[in-house]
Formats: structure tokens, sequence, C-alpha cells
């Protein structure tokens, strides 16, 4: 009972929940505003009727999962206050300047242009409401920049001093809080990772039309789009991933141990990057694995003789420089989740290679595993994502901001095991059931595929722009 | 100047702004099923508000993110103490702006009917409970030294915060139908117009009585001269109403609503959330504001970003100006309309 209404458990819970819940429909949006976006652009430049279709129909998808990244985010910025008080106290004076920041230079630019794009269609000239879509997908990529730079001040405190007095860390320089290594790695790594998801989603929109033999004039070059875009996405994520190792390596040495499972300290190739492990549950014996070696000093240091130190080693310095306790994420989740993430990546890019290379010159493949791998490409691509970010905010435990202060610490002292019980469930409710709505909306909306301009302009031939109203 | 006390006032600046804009949208939102009779009235009731409610809406998120940069102490004090209203409010506006972009994804009329009810019921909410909590926060709430809240839900639904909500409900719900007399046509517009009559009367009662009191308890000279222009700019838009000026009557309605909420703050001040119990716990702007450099850094940004934000949202009004039709909804009965193709129902 105790353990039920312990409202540090129940806010991890929630928090990490409308967190997971909230990145579904994010990624979408970056990724697939700056889709609509080149499709508009294509259309307005080139005046070929399948580009128009492509814009609708992709636009179509885009706002019903738009609306669903608006709705959760609001509970986001709330959340901070309402769960996480003394958090907020402590961080607020440097953590709320780059959430403030998205709110006044990037949301509400976001939800402004949104609104002129999807109603403006007969109301403003072409080009000008060519320039509002690309303006929603600026602002989207800018307001993912802010709050990265937010969560690296967490991953990576910067830029601060601590007021002893009033018990709280002080800014004391925005450039280098928002030039904060981490944030400089995890957002292109982020971006570009938003871009396989969206590539993801085009790849299995089109392959599903196509292995029917349906809309081919619109998802031909549909598909090609999707797998050049995830294979160049795809490319980028990873190097920036690289880039992103070294810097969490510098700053979180325990997660780079931790994601890899390794207890001891390791140099060269002892410090080997393993593909899969069959151990005991916690991960504390290994039974079998296969193993690349050199691979992890290389991740971690960029040369192959580096030293990575271990989790018993770390454990041991953390409690000379904080004190007793236990300084070491969940092994399981964290080895897991590092492996996923890279694992689907890679097996995406090389489906989407597989892919360039059977639909080369106008052919199509039919093998129906051809056509079954590629529709898988979005639910594993958001899979990676949503793993990474798992890996991120897990592997950093037990610290809410790294070095500083303790997830336990930051909890709202007011508030109690009751109601956080009480909006857990609410929230599982409603999310839950939006779920399904949202899933059986968009899935409407895939089967029915781009639909055909109705009319065209006397005088200039071009299709008549459409008008979306609610 | 004290940039602690500039910083109260662009908080107070973004609360009037979500008020007033979001306030007309939720006015609009329950008006709804009084102003229609058929699928069509509603969707021209939902696309008068269509471009702009999550424009509007927004206008919270940047308010409670600069409350949480210039006032961390105020945001964790406000946001844990009010855990269970604050929950219902983000429950009711998730399923409210959902609604507005799934109820013409299919065109079933028992599915349309379910989301109306989601619109009405999720504008309603919102409209009640935050009057309820600026109420509580201008009548002050227990506080312990470490400025937590250490009262319960109920202790929130004292009298006086009730009949803030009654107020703010009431005076969202009119300015609504004043904004749907102004940007509607024909029944809807007449429906719109005799409603704010209608409600208008109940409205000035409620609002009158609620800025009374605020000033008597826990007012200053300031506050009351704000509480008068408040009430007198509510009868002013009534009246307006009543001759069929539309858009007048809507722009009093918008002072009004900036004007009351102005009373609130200049109550408050220079208090941000007084402790009942103890004045020692009192947060006040300076004991829960930024460091210097933070509230430093904040000015500067909002100096150059608000006269874009302002620029460019005006724009959009501006765009979406006209009335909308039921010509618009059914395809172009009206001449005057380019003729439109729908891709969504
Ligand atoms: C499609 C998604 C995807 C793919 C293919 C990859 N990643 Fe990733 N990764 C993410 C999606 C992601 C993410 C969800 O976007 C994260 C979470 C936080 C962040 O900044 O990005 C992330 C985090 C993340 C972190 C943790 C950063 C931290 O905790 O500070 C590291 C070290 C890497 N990634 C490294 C890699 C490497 C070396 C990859 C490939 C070889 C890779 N990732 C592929
Ligand atoms: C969008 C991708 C993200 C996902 C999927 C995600 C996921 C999670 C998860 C699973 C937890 C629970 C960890 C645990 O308690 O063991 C968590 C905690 C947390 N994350 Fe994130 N997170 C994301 C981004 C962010 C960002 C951008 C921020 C800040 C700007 C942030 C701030 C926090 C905070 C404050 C907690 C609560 C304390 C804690 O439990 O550590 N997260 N997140
Ligand atoms: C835990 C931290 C987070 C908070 C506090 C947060 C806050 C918000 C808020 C308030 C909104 C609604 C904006 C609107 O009404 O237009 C939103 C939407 C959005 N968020 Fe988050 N968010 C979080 C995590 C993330 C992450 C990690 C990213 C990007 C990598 C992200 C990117 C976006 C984008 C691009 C949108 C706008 C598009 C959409 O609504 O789908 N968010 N977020």
């Amino acid at each position: 009972m105790n353990e039920l209404l312990d409202p540090l458990l129940l806010s991890r819970w929630q928090f990490g929940l409308t967190t997971i819940y909230h990145f579904l429909f994010v990624p979408l949006t970056i990724g697939m505003a700056l889709t609509i976006a080149i499709f508009q652009t294509a259309w307005v430049r080139t005046g070929k009727t399948h580009y128009l279709q492509l814009t609708h129909f992709f636009g179509k998808i885009f706002l019903i999962n738009f609306a669903m990244g608006v709705v959760t985010g609001i509970v986001q910025e709330f959340q901070f206050g309402m769960n996480w008080s003394d958090y907020s106290r402590f961080v607020g004076d440097v953590f709320g300047a780059p959430l403030a920041f998205e709110g006044l230079l990037a949301f509400f630019l976001e939800a402004t242009f949104i609104g002129l794009w999807i109603f403006g269609w007969d109301k403003l000239p072409e080009k000008l409401h060519l320039a509002t879509i690309w303006v929603v997908a600026t602002a989207s990529i800018l307001s993912a920049y802010f709050i990265i730079a937010a969560n690296a001040f967490m991953q990576n405190p910067v830029a601060f001093t601590i007021n002893e007095e009033k018990g709280r860390a002080e800014l004391t320089s925005i450039w280098e809080l928002l030039t904060n290594p981490v944030a400089l790695a995890a957002f292109p790594h982020t971006i570009f990772a938003c871009f396989m998801v969206s590539a993801g989603l085009i790849i299995t929109v089109a392959a599903w039309h196509l292995s029917r033999n349906q809309h081919l004039e619109t998802m031909r070059p549909a598909l090609k789009f999707g797998l050049w875009a995830m294979v160049i996405s795809g490319a980028l994520t990873t190097l920036a991933g690289d880039q992103l190792s070294l810097a969490m390596v510098a700053s979180q040495p325990m997660k780079m141990a931790a994601a890899e499972a390794m207890y001891d300290t390791s140099t060269g190739a002892e410090a080997s990057f393993s593909i899969f492990t069959l151990g005991t549950p916690d991960g504390v014996h290994e039974l079998f694995s296969i193993r690349i070696p050199y691979l992890l000093s290389f991740l971690s240091t960029h040369t192959l003789n580096g030293t990575v130190e271990g989790i018993n080693n770390l454990q041991e310095q953390y409690q000379t420089l904080y004190g007793p306790g236990d300084y070491t994420p969940i092994i399981w989740v964290t080895y897991w989740s590092f492996r996923w993430m890279i694992g689907l990546g890679i097996l995406h890019i090389f489906v989407a290679m597989v892919g360039l290379w059977l639909t080369r010159k106008g052919r199509m493949p039919t093998n129906k595993w051809v056509w079954k791998a590629a529709i898988w490409s979005f639910p594993l691509s958001l899979g990676a994502m949503i793993v990474g970010w798992v890996f991120t905010e897990m592997g950093r435990q037990p610290w809410l901001v790294f070095g500083l202060l303790q997830t336990a610490d930051g909890v709202s002292p007011g508030v109690t095991g009751l109601e956080v019980l009480i909006s857990l469930t609410l929230f599982t409710l409603v999310y839950g059931s939006l779920a399904v709505v949202e899933f059986r909306l968009i899935k409407k909306a895939v089967l029915h595929g781009p639909a055909v301009p109705a009319e065209s302009n006397e005088e200039t031939g071009k299709p008549l722009v459409h008008t979306t109203v609610y | 100047m004290d940039l602690g006390v500039l910083w109260f006032g662009i908080i107070a600046f973004f609360f009037i702004g979500y008020f007033v804009l979001d306030g007309f949208d939720f006015g609009v939102g329950m008006s709804m099923p009084f102003v229609s009779k058929d699928d069509t009235d509603r969707r021209v009731v939902i696309n008068t508000i269509g471009p702009v409610w999550d424009l509007n809406e927004t206008w919270l998120i940047v308010a409670g993110a600069s409350l949480f940069a210039a006032f961390p102490e105020w945001y964790a004090t406000l946001f844990s103490g009010f855990y269970l209203p604050l929950l219902i409010i983000l429950l009711a506006l998730i399923l409210r702006g959902v609604s507005f972009e799934y109820r013409h994804q299919r065109p079933e009329l028992a599915w349309k009917r379910r989301f109306d009810r989601m619109i009405v019921w999720g504008s309603a909410v919102p409209a009640f409970l935050w009057g309820v909590a600026f109420a509580n926060i201008v009548r002050g709430v227990s506080l312990d030294s470490g400025h937590d809240y250490t009262g319960t839900v109920f202790d929130l639904l004292n009298p006086y915060a009730l009949l803030g909500g009654f107020a703010t409900l009431l005076l969202f719900f009119t300015h609504g139908a004043y904004f749907l007399a102004l940007k509607s046509e024909g029944s809807i517009r007449m429906r719109s117009r005799a409603l704010a009559t209608r409600a208008g009367v109940l409205t000035i009662v409620v609002a009158w009585v609620f800025l009374a009191w605020t000033v008597l308890e826990f007012g200053s000279l300031p506050s009351l001269l704000l509480a008068v222009a408040a009430a007198l700019t509510l009868v002013a838009a009534f009246v307006a109403n009543l001759r069929g000026r539309e858009g007048l009557a809507f722009g009093l309605m918008a002072s009004t609503i900036a004007l009351a909420v102005l009373t609130l703050f200049t109550a408050l001040f220079p208090d941000v959330m007084p402790a009942s119990n103890d004045p020692a716990n009192s947060l006040t702007i300076a004991n829960a504001s930024s460091s210097p450099y933070t509230l430093q850094v904040m000015s500067w940004t909002a100096l150059i970003a608000l006269p874009l934000i302002l620029l460019y949202q005006g724009w959009t009004y501006w765009v979406f100006r006209k009335r909308v039709t039921r010509a618009h909804i059914d395809g172009g009965a009206d001449p005057g309309v380019e003729r439109t193709v729908e891709v969504a129902h």
C-alpha cells in the first residue's frame, strides 16, 4: 500500500509515461512539417499535380498528429511545477529561460503559422502560403533546440553557480547554457532521428499502397523520396550519435559503462562492444555474448587504445565525491535500450539502401518480404527514437540534474501519493483512449490514399487550391 | 526599474492575453449548443475560431514558461499547490483540443456529437476553474515556511473563489457570444446577439459582485479604479450589443476582461502568492523571482520578441477577418466566395 502511494515512484512513472507519449507525436511533427514543405515547394515550382496530392495527403496525417503533440505538450510544461516543485525551485533560474524562449520564439510562431497554413489556402497568395509551412517547419526545429538545451543542462550542468542562501542554481551565462556541448551534439542527433521517423512513415505508407498496386503515380515518387531521406538522415544520425557518445562520456562516464554493462575498467581490445549478450537477468554475470573488440574504446574516446571506466570504479569515485549511495542506473534498461536504438537505426538504413537498389531505374520489387520489411519502417524507427530517450533519461538516474540534484530530492513535497495516483490513472485512461482513436484515424487517412483534385482553374490549368475546413 | 516588478507586469500581460483570447474561444465552445440548429451551423461556429484557437492557447504556455523562468518559486508553489484543479484543466484542454481536429474526420453524426460535447465541457471547465485559481491566488492560501501549500483541495473551493469561477465562466461565455455575432452571418449572428443579451445581465451582476468583493477585501486605490473601469466597460459592451454594434461590443468586452485581470494583479501586488496563515510565509516579487541576470536575459528576449509576436498574430487575425458563413461550409452557394473543395470533413 505504501509502495503504491509513494509520490516519488508515481511521479516518475507519470513523467516517464507522459513524456514518452508526447514524444510519439513530436518527431512526426518535426519531420513531416519539413517533408510537406518540400512537397508543396515542388508543387509550386513544377505545377505537377501529384506533388499537390502528396502535400494534402501527408498534410492530413500531419494535422491529426499535430493536435496530439500540442495538447500533450501543455502537460509537459505544467508537470515540472506540479510534480517536481523542488526541482523547479532548484533549477528554475537556469532551466526556465530556455523553456520560456521556446514559447516566445518558437511555439507562438508554430501555432500561428499552422493556422495560416491550414485555413489560408485560398486567402493567401500562393508563395506566401508556401512560406507559412516553412515557418512551421523552422519553428518546430527551433523549439526542439531549446528543449534539448534545457535537457542538456540536466545531463551536463554548465553556466551556473550555486546560491547557498537561496538553495538554488543561478544562471551565469545564457550563451554558455545554449552552447552546452551535450546540447550541440544531442540536437543534430535528435533532429536527424526525427527525419528518420518521418521518412519511415513515408516508406511505410508508400510501400503499403505500392505492394497493392494502387496510387502508383503518387506513391512511386513518395517511396523514392522516403528511401533517400532515410539513408541520408540515417547516416547523419549515426555521425551525430558518434559525437554525442563523446560528449556523454565526458560528462557522464557512468552512462557509457552502464550502456555496455561493463563493470571493470577496460582498455583497448578489452573495451569491446557486445552486440548481443545472454546473461543472468540482472546483467551481473555473462553467459554468452558476441563482441566487437575495440569498438567501445572507439565510441568513447575515438582511439583504439582508450580506457573506458567501469561501473565499479565509477561507483567508488562517486561515493567519495558525493557521499554514500548507489550511483548506478538500472543496468538492463541502459544496456538493452542502447542496443535497440543503434540496432534498429542501422537496420533501417540497410533496409532503405536495399530499397533504393531494388527500385533503381523505375523497377518495382516483387518479393512480398521486401514490402513487408518496408512497411515496418515507421513503427520501428519510432521505436528506436523512444528507446534512445529512455536510455538517455534512465541512464542519468539516480540524478535528476547530474551531480547536483537527485531525483528523490526534486519531487514536490506538498503533493500526496493519492493525488499523483489520481493523475497517473486519469492520464493513463485519457491518453490510452486517445491513442486508440488517433491510431484509427491515421490508419483511415493512410488507407484512403491521396485524393484526386476535383477541379482545375480554367485559365491556368492548375488544380484549384483546396481549403481545409474543420 | 526593478526587473522583478517589470516581470510581474509581463506575467500579467501574458495572462491578459490568454484570458482575452482563449476566453472568447472558450465562450464560442460553450455557446455552440445555444446558437446552432444543425451540423452546418456547428461547423460555422467552430470555424470562426478554427485558425486561432491554438495560438490563443499558446499564450498560456508562454505565461507558464515565463512564470517558471522569472518566478521559479511562484511557479513551483502554485503548480504543486493547485495540483488537482490544474490536472482537471489540463485534461479538459486535451479533450477540447483534439476534438477540433477529430470531429471532422468522420461523417457520422454520432461521432461528431461526441466531440461536440467535449468541446462544450472542455471549454466550460477551464473557464470556471481559472477563475477559482486566480481568486485563490489573490485571497491567499496556507503556506509553510518552505512555501509549500499545506491546505487541501477543498480549501480552494471557498465562496470567494467559487464566485470568481462563476465570474470568469460568465465573462468568457458572453465574450464568446459577442465574438460569434461579429464573425458569423444570418441566423447564427442573430442568435448570438440574443444570447449575449440574455447572458449579459447575469454576467454583469456576478462580475460586479466579484469585483466589489475583490476590491473591498483585498484591494487598494489603483485596483479600485481598475475595477470601476472594468465594471463600466462591461455595461458599455452590453449596450453596444443591444444596438447591434458587434465590433464595439467585442472590443469593450475584451477591455473588461483585461481590466479585470489587471484588477486582480494589482490587488495582489507586491505579493505574488500571499500566505493566509502567516504573512511571513508569503511569496513576494522579491523572494520569488529569479536572479537579476536571468531577469535581464529574459527582458531582452521579451523586448525583441513581443513586438514581432503581436505583429504576426495581428496579421493572422486580419487575414481571417471575414465572417464565416454557411455557404463556406456547404460549398459555394455564396457567389462572392470562391468555390472551394474540401479535403477533410
Ligand atoms: C532513430 C533514432 C536513433 C538512431 C538510429 C540512433 N539514435 Fe542515439 N538517440 C536517439 C535516437 C537515435 C534519440 C532518441 O534521439 C536520443 C535521446 C536523447 C538524444 O539526444 O537523442 C539518443 C541518444 C543517444 C545517446 C545518449 C546521449 C546522452 O545520454 O547524453 C548516445 C550516446 C547515442 N544516442 C548514440 C548513438 C549512436 C552511436 C548511434 C548509431 C550508431 C545512434 N545513437 C543511433
Ligand atoms: C522526448 C523525449 C523524452 C523522453 C522519452 C523522456 C523519458 C523520460 C523517462 C522514461 C523518465 C523517467 C526516468 C526514471 O525516473 O527512471 C524521464 C524523467 C524525466 N525527464 Fe525525460 N524524457 C524526454 C525528454 C525530456 C526533456 C526534453 C526534459 C527536460 C527538458 C526531460 C526532463 C525529465 C525530468 C524532469 C524527469 C523526471 C525526473 C526523473 O525521473 O528523472 N525529459 N524522462
Ligand atoms: C519534457 C519536456 C518537454 C516539454 C516541457 C515540452 C513542451 C511542449 C509544449 C508546451 C508543446 C505545445 C506547443 C503548442 O501548443 O504549440 C509542445 C509541443 C512540441 N514539442 Fe514538446 N515538450 C517536451 C519534450 C519535447 C522534446 C524532447 C522535443 C523535441 C525534440 C519537443 C518538441 C516539440 C515540438 C516540435 C512541438 C510542437 C509540435 C507538436 O505540437 O507536435 N518536445 N511541447
